[in-house]
């Protein structure tokens, strides 16, 4: 490797890179909008269900049942009506998510010892919330109920439990998607730009400049990259800060692993980014194939929705799939303090990922046709 | 070419295929050090094709040859290290300056950055270029866009300089003086191979060929292909040579 | 007039074949998104691995157990001692702990879940929990559920994937290949000749809008077969939905080419402007109603986020059109603005 041409093919990059009139913007964007915005809005909890209730019984135990659910975290009760048709225009209009009907002679009913069952229909149209709404408030009745026979003396005996949550104590779905979210600005400050430089140059027909020199593959590919993983380092180091300033997030485990796994996942995109590149000859061709990339990445690499959700013929294709191993990484170090040696799988696979994206990348680049 | 003359470039039954089609049809042809050699032919008759398999941009198909000595197929990037090259299309960086662009390609070349900054200097005040130097390529005209290729082409003073049609949408004065630092680089010793379809230009050159659908159909110097065509100028003599083409547009 | 139309349709058609893969990535794209969101992606909680503490064995525990193992939720990952628990949990082999104790007599659980995950933490805990106390055979509530019986998240996904391809395509596609043309100085060709601006913006836009069209009839014959999507006459409100918002996204492209100059330009201002906020703002994924006030404005100004809703409505619901009606014409608004500006700055670059 020649090391003169390196820093000369180096000093241009970053002269370019400098006078280009979006890039340096973006790399100071990206990671503030990222982080500052994504985390308030990628949120899966389901709040405020909205329910209406149907009550035909209008007892001292219903209107109990509707203000119990109403002083839940997770329920509002967005109306009262006495038929169903009125609860359900509700749920057309997307004013309520759920309709609870309770039956006539409910309190009755109860006290004579029979069984008598509360109707709850939940709106499907979000799968999640549909359920979720369905199981709060289906909590929410049982508990009342339960109290409430309790006061009567004819005693459940309800089990005593109780719940610890690990690693995240406070519940706060932030502190989950934070560490992920390097993701994210990794994939495309050191996978799309790259691409994106790379194609320009064949574009504009520097490139062919280039490879009539005696430059070398190598340090023409690395002069390239370089620029970039310094960026994505710089833009893990701003999200880590942000993640600490502004949301108080501080990785349990150690600042080097963070920084191992960032390095190892940026070889990967980079690979990719150089692939990509050498097999498209347009600007447009290298985005779609780079998007088609980053779409199944993101879903795929359990960023937004859990693996564990996922069909076992799914899971079984996110092995393939780089950023869920970085993910899981980012996840363990910053919520359980894991260690290498306990993320060492992980690691390997990433590792193993860099190895065989740099190699597809070095020999898929030729400076003949 | 003269008998006496060192060959730096040879070549013998070049051919490049794309799929059914023959862009470049065996052609072999020797080019003797310090010649200004130009290689003429309507626009798609392969003249561009060729000079990309001499400086090692494309493989042949078949055929071989060595150009400064090294061999076309198997030591490109030897060839790459005795060369310069200027293509068809301006590529240059144009968010570099102008000597950013040079210091860039000579340094590539492995000149030392002392020997630069002289050289650079001097082509600067040959070409009166000295208040250009930290402007933005993009910012200045395409004529001397033209001449800064050419000098990032040759400043590292290679064996051979390839030039693919240098003189491309310029304006005639523009054109002379560009011609007039060819004969310097040759002067210098540098052997030229010009690709142009401007036959005028043809006059200048020591030795000339015409290529054809890819094949060679005249090789000789200009005064006695006229004299064997029994032609006045080299348009005419281009136009019989090329009368039969199929390819030109 | 039609002539000059017809060949600059041809052209364009041409250009579009032409880049083979970039057409097949633009038609298979959509279908693999909706393949991976209808039977990949999903929200629910499944498949938790669950380990269990015993501190001392006995019918109850035992009965405990079973219950786990029987449930389809869970998988079992057998009986741990109270030192192993932290291990499992940091190293991700089980996602939650059940420790069972006797006190007196009486069964008690506590359970200790990997809160990493919120979400699926609390969805976890309440499972484990009925499961464990047996609760949910008492529970007097029968629930079921409207317009989306197997409760498929597919079903919320088949929208907003609609609302993503559609801007990518028009939007994006248009943008970038207007500018390229200026870039390759082709587009100065064009207005230079004797054809009128009209006529060549129609002529870039028709082909993508026929492209588009392709896509939503791909997409809803997958919707309608694959993913099982129910099927009635409301079809007809989805497919004049669209187009408007097919137009709605082919102005917005015309509008990205006027201001961008260059082809990596327009491609960062589509992609900054709309892609990124049509993924996190348009209640594609994430639920409009969780964010912070401030976006939930920000996200009215986007698009998609009408259209989704108005989709979700007439494909899942199949309600009459007078229930998007505010919707529907806030894409109408929108797409007569966007298309008036686009029109002006295109003239006023002439």
């Amino acid at each position: 490797m020649n090391v003169t041409t390196l820093k000369i093919l180096l000093r241009k990059e970053v002269l370019l890179i400098r006078r280009n009139p979006i890039i340096p913007r973006l790399i100071v964007a990206m990671p503030i909008l990222v982080m500052l915005i994504i985390p308030l809005v990628a949120t899966l909890d389901v709040k405020n269900v909205g329910v209406a209730v149907v009550d035909n019984d209008r007892t001292m135990l219903s209107r109990r049942i509707i203000t119990d659910m109403d002083a839940s975290e997770y329920l509002s009760v967005a109306g009262c009506f006495f038929s169903y048709d009125e609860a359900f225009r509700l749920v057309e209009r997307g004013e309520a998510d759920a309709i609870v009907t309770i039956p006539k002679d409910y309190l009755n009913d109860l006290a004579n010892g029979e069984k008598p069952d509360i109707d709850l229909k939940a709106n499907g149209v979000n799968a999640t919330k549909g359920t979720l709404g369905a199981q709060y408030a289906t909590m929410s009745i049982a508990g009342t109920l339960s109290r409430w026979q309790a006061e009567q003396g004819i005693s459940l005996a309800l089990p005593q439990a109780s719940t610890v949550n690990l690693y995240n104590p406070t519940l706060n779905f932030r502190n989950y998607m934070i560490p992920a979210l390097m993701v994210v600005l990794l994939i495309i400050i050191c996978g799309f730009l790259p691409a994106l430089n790379l194609v320009s140059e064949k574009e504009s027909g520097t490139i062919e400049a280039m490879n009539v020199t005696p430059v070398g593959r190598l340090e023409f590919v690395l002069s390239k990259l370089i620029p970039y993983w310094v960026a994505g380092i710089l833009v893990v180091t701003v999200g880590i800060l942000i993640g600490w300033l502004v949301y108080g997030l501080v990785p349990e485990g150690s600042i080097a692993s963070i920084y191992l796994a960032a390095i190892l996942f940026s070889l990967v995109m980079s690979g990719l980014g150089v692939f990509i590149s050498n097999k498209s000859a347009t600007i447009l061709q290298s985005i779609f194939m780079m998007f088609a990339f980053i779409v199944v990445f993101q879903l795929m690499g359990g960023l937004f929705t859990p693996i564990a959700s996922m069909p076992q013929w799914a899971q079984y294709i996110t092995y393939a799939i780089p950023p869920r191993y970085f993910i899981e990484i980012m996840r363990a170090v910053y919520l359980k303090g894991a260690t290498m040696a306990d993320l060492w799988p992980q690691y390997a696979a990433l590792t193993g990922f860099a190895l065989l994206f740099c190699l597809v990348a070095s020999l898929t680049y030729k400076k003949r046709t | 070419m003269m008998d006496n003359m060192e060959t730096v470039i040879s070549v013998n039954g070049l051919t490049k295929q794309f799929g059914s089609f023959t862009a470049v049809d065996h052609i072999t042809l020797q080019v003797g050090r310090g010649e200004i050699f130009g290689f003429l032919g309507a626009n798609g008759a392969g003249k561009t094709t060729a000079m990309r398999m001499l400086c090692g941009l494309s493989y042949p198909t078949a055929g071989g040859g060595t150009v400064a000595g090294f061999d076309i197929v198997s030591q490109a990037e030897e060839i790459k290290r005795h060369i310069g090259y200027m293509s068809q299309r301006f590529s240059l960086y144009e968010n570099l300056t102008v000597w950013e662009n040079l210091n860039l390609f000579a340094t590539i070349y492995g000149m030392a950055s002392k020997d630069i900054k002289s050289k650079a200097e001097e082509v600067f005040k040959t070409l009166g270029m000295e208040n250009m130097r930290n402007t933005l390529v993009k910012e200045i005209p395409l004529g001397w866009k033209q001449k800064l290729a050419f000098t990032a082409a040759t400043l590292h003073s290679p064996d051979i300089v390839f030039l693919d049609e240098p003189t491309g949408g310029v304006d005639p004065a523009t054109r002379r003086k560009f011609w007039e630092m060819i004969y310097r680089a040759s002067s210098q010793g540098m052997t030229i191979f010009v690709t142009t379809h401007y036959l005028d230009e043809a006059e200048y050159c020591s030795r000339i060929s015409i290529m054809v659908d890819g094949r060679i159909k005249a090789l000789d110097s200009p005064a006695r292909l006229k004299e064997q065509y029994c032609a006045a100028t080299m348009d005419e003599v281009f136009r019989i040579v090329a009368k039969d083409a199929k390819r030109s547009d | 007039m039609s002539t000059i139309f017809q060949s600059l349709i041809k052209k364009e058609v041409l250009h579009l074949v032409r880049d083979f893969r970039t057409v097949t990535v633009v038609l298979v794209m959509p279908v693999v998104l909706l393949l991976l969101f209808g039977f990949a992606i999903s929200t629910e909680v499944n498949n938790v691995n669950v380990a269990v503490v015993v501190e001392r064995h006995t019918d109850e525990t035992r009965q405990a157990i079973d219950r786990l193992r029987a449930n389809p939720y869970f998988t079992f990952c057998g009986i741990a001692t109270h030192s192993e628990v932290e291990e499992l949990l940091r190293k991700g082999k089980v996602d939650a702990a059940v420790v069972l104790r006797t006190e007196n007599g009486k069964l008690t659980h506590q359970i200790i879940v990997d809160a990493s995950n919120t979400t699926m933490a609390q969805t976890s805990t309440a499972y484990i929990e009925s499961v464990i106390s047996n609760s949910s055979a008492g529970v007097p509530v029968v629930a079921n559920t409207l317009y989306n019986p197997q409760l498929k998240s597919a079903y919320h996904f088949v929208p907003g994937i609609m609302g993503m391809i559609f801007i990518l395509i028009c939007a994006m596609m248009t943008s970038v290949s207007i500018v390229s043309e200026k870039e390759t100085g082709t587009m100065n060709l064009l207005l230079v000749s004797p054809v009128r601006p009209r006529t060549i913006i129609l002529g870039k836009l028709v082909p993508y809008f026929l492209l588009s069209c392709i896509i939503l009839t791909l997409v809803l014959a997958l919707s309608y077969t694959v993913l099982g999507l129910p099927f009635s006459a409301s079809v007809v409100n989805v497919v004049w939905v669209t187009i408007l918002y097919i137009v709605l996204a082919l102005s917005l492209g015309l509008l990205i080419s006027t201001i961008a100059s260059t082809q990596v330009a327009a491609l960062l201002v589509s992609g900054v402007m709309f892609m990124i906020p049509v993924v996190l703002l348009s209640g594609m994924i994430f639920p409009v109603e969780n964010m912070p006030l401030p976006l939930q404005w920000l996200s009215c100004i986007i698009p998609a986020r009408w259209y989704i809703s108005a989709m979700r409505v007439l494909m899942i619901q199949q309600l009459p059109v007078g229930y998007v009606l505010t919707e529907v014409s806030v894409l109408l608004g929108m797409t007569l603005a966007v298309l008036a500006l686009a029109i002006k700055k295109f003239n006023a670059k002439k």
